[in-house]
């Protein structure tokens, strides 16, 4: 079951005709000329849709918090920042197929009210802004943005905004700040975007693929879309396969698959590499708890894990994780668990904003303490250490990005700790050339 | 209008900065800002003090507000850089796929260290964060372009063609 990449690798998707030839805009037709806002909203809440950016918030639910005062000018700004590491969907998606988004921008904005859109994508993927800037044209060339598109009386531009490098503008507030042409620096909430957000008018923020979904919610119905999926894990999800796996791209998935399958399955991972077993996995995201090998395909009570917010989240923290941004980063025996974990330490230290001092300061330690234990001066205190700092990070900053730094860190060490001590036991060893602890009996699974 | 040291955008691209300008409602201009300091640095390899100062005229800000988000955001280059300026993945999916032995090579290729530039001024070379092409890594990227799937080899043959 495939709604955002059916067409994805037909030749010329990229240009409105082929898109158009392969029941694009239809949503715009369908939603324009036969639909009210409030119906769009109300199949977009049946679907069940939720966030797909890593919050997984229920999107229609967040339209509905939008605010509408008389005289107000209300904006829908697309969140393309994709940062988290682990995660490359929304780049695959805009740079392959822009009229999806498009598409969905225009009936998103639509439903929402809003006469004026941004799409915010990373300043790094500047050729996709560009890809993006001709779609946005082609789309102005047939009517379908701009004054008036399709006869609907309907009004709305769409303009494309390019980042400059910053991971911390992802948050929906720190967005908001960089589009107002400030340091991305996030806000405290309340107030919240939905009342007061892009220049203290109602704003609402969401990922491109959330955005991209509604097109075929609209054309089908949120029931249709609630059948795909399990529970409130409804319809299908971009994962961003990447690591030691056989066959590492995008792949649309129907939520409830086994995580087993999706590893190993022919259809997506196609297995681990050659000769090679599963050892651990960051399934949503750099900022979500890594699992070993025999936690992330089967929970504690002994189930086949499945790829659905729940069943990912299940056992929380002690034997889970989440389903976050769909960034599932596969990791073989010949992983350095605690050279991994500095590369996410450094990455948030470095995207810290500098706001928050737990944040400031801790992402700073932890960067710190984990790489003088994997250069081998590691004191023995220091993983406890570790622990603090992170405790001390999580739940005490203005927006989550503590929260993502502070995660990676205890799971790694809560999970993996024998590794972090053989690094501070024998750094002789640990810092030989590609040096990896083999946990004694380890049997990683094939 | 125009800078110091005669910087000022050629005609073309002033008319694009006041188009971009156009896309924000009335006295929000300030939001032209990062788009435009992309031009400028497309346009004079690296945002320099007085290139900052012209942007401010641009898009009539005072110099610390564009100073600040420029100091803010790692795409901007606040010292000169060499002819292309490598910037290197360094996080932890493009480490998994051999991403350091690779950095190592590019670096001693160059000889240069991170953050520096080669001595013929061709290269300068900068680790980055996560680009999002995980799947693809090792990556790094010159100016608009992704260089994926990265081996020592395919560093090497890069760094002939476009150090010719």
């Amino acid at each position: 079951m495939k709604i955002l990449t059916e067409h994805i690798e037909v030749p010329g998707i990229e240009t409105i005709d082929v898109y158009r030839k392969h029941g694009g805009y239809q949503a715009v037709e369908k939603a324009l000329k036969k639909m009210t806002p409030d119906e769009v909203t109300e199949e977009v809440k049946k679907s069940g849709l939720r966030g797909r950016g890593g919050a997984g918030f229920p999107v229609g639910m967040k339209w509905s918090f939008l605010a509408k005062p008389e005289g107000v000018p209300r904006y829908l700004v697309c969140n393309a920042d994709e940062s988290e590491p682990g995660t490359f969907k929304d780049h695959y998606l805009m740079w392959k197929s822009p009229h999806t988004l498009i598409e969905g921008m225009i009936v998103s904005s639509f439903a929402l009210g809003a006469n004026t859109s941004y799409i915010y994508v990373r300043g790094e993927l500047m050729y996709v802004i560009h890809i993006l800037e001709k779609a946005i044209q082609e789309a102005y060339d047939k009517g379908l943005l701009g004054k008036n598109i399709l006869g609907s009386g309907y009004d709305l531009d769409l303009y494309v905004q390019s980042g400059g490098g910053a991971y911390i503008c992802g948050e929906e507030t720190a967005l908001l700040e960089s589009l107002e042409g400030k340091r991305g620096n996030p806000r405290n909430k309340p107030p919240f975007p939905a009342v007061k957000g892009l220049w203290q008018c109602p704003t609402v923020v969401n990922n491109v693929e959330s955005i991209a979904a509604t097109s075929w919610i609209v054309n089908n119905g949120g029931d249709a879309y609630a059948q795909i999926g399990i529970g409130r894990s409804t319809g299908t999800k971009l994962i961003s396969a990447s690591g030691h796996i056989r066959k590492p791209g995008v792949y649309e998935i129907p939520l409830g698959i086994t995580v087993e399958d999706f590893i190993y399955s022919d259809e997506w991972c196609g297995g681990i590499r050659e000769g090679h077993k599963l050892k651990a996995v960051v399934a949503g995201g750099s900022s979500v708890p890594i699992l070993p090998a025999e936690m992330i395909l089967t929970t504690a009570s002994g189930e086949k894990r499945l790829m659905t917010y729940e069943s990912l989240s299940d056992g929380g923290f002690a034997t889970g994780t989440m389903l976050g941004s769909g960034g599932f980063i596969v990791m073989d025996e010949t992983t350095c668990i605690v050279h991994n974990t500095l590369t996410f330490a450094r990455f948030y230290h470095h995207e810290s904003c500098g706001q928050c001092s737990p944040c400031r300061e801790g992402t700073g330690w932890m960067d710190k303490v984990i790489k003088r234990i994997e250069l081998g001066h590691g004191r023995k205190e220091d993983i406890d250490l570790l622990v603090d700092v992170a405790k001390k990070i999580e739940g005490n900053t203005i927006c989550p990005l503590g929260d993502a730094a502070a995660w990676p860190v205890a799971a790694a060490i809560r999970h993996f700790r024998d590794e972090f001590e053989w690094h501070i036991e024998h750094p002789e060893l640990a810092t030989q050339p590609g040096a990896v602890y083999m946990r004694p009996g380890a049997s990683w699974s094939n | 209008m125009e800078g110091k040291n005669n910087i000022v955008f050629p005609a073309e691209t002033l008319e694009l900065v006041k188009k971009i300008i156009a896309r924000y409602p009335e006295g929000k201009q300030k939001s032209a800002l990062l788009p435009i300091l992309h031009l400028a640095q497309a346009e004079w390899k690296w945002c320099s003090p007085e290139v900052m100062d012209y942007v401010a005229s641009l898009l009539s800000i005072k110099a610390v507000e564009v100073y600040e988000v420029a100091s803010f955001y790692t795409m901007f280059h606040l010292e000169p850089v060499g002819e292309h300026v490598i910037e290197y993945c360094r996080t932890g999916p493009c480490c998994l796929m051999g991403g350091v032995e690779v950095y190592d090579h590019l670096k001693k290729r160059l000889g240069v260290e991170t953050g520096g530039t080669s001595a013929d001024g061709k290269f300068t070379v900068k680790e980055v964060e996560c680009l999002a092409a995980c799947g693809w890594g090792p990556v790094f990227q010159i100016r608009e372009k992704f260089y994926m799937h990265l081996t020592k080899e395919k560093v090497d043959q890069i760094i002939d063609e476009l150090g010719k």
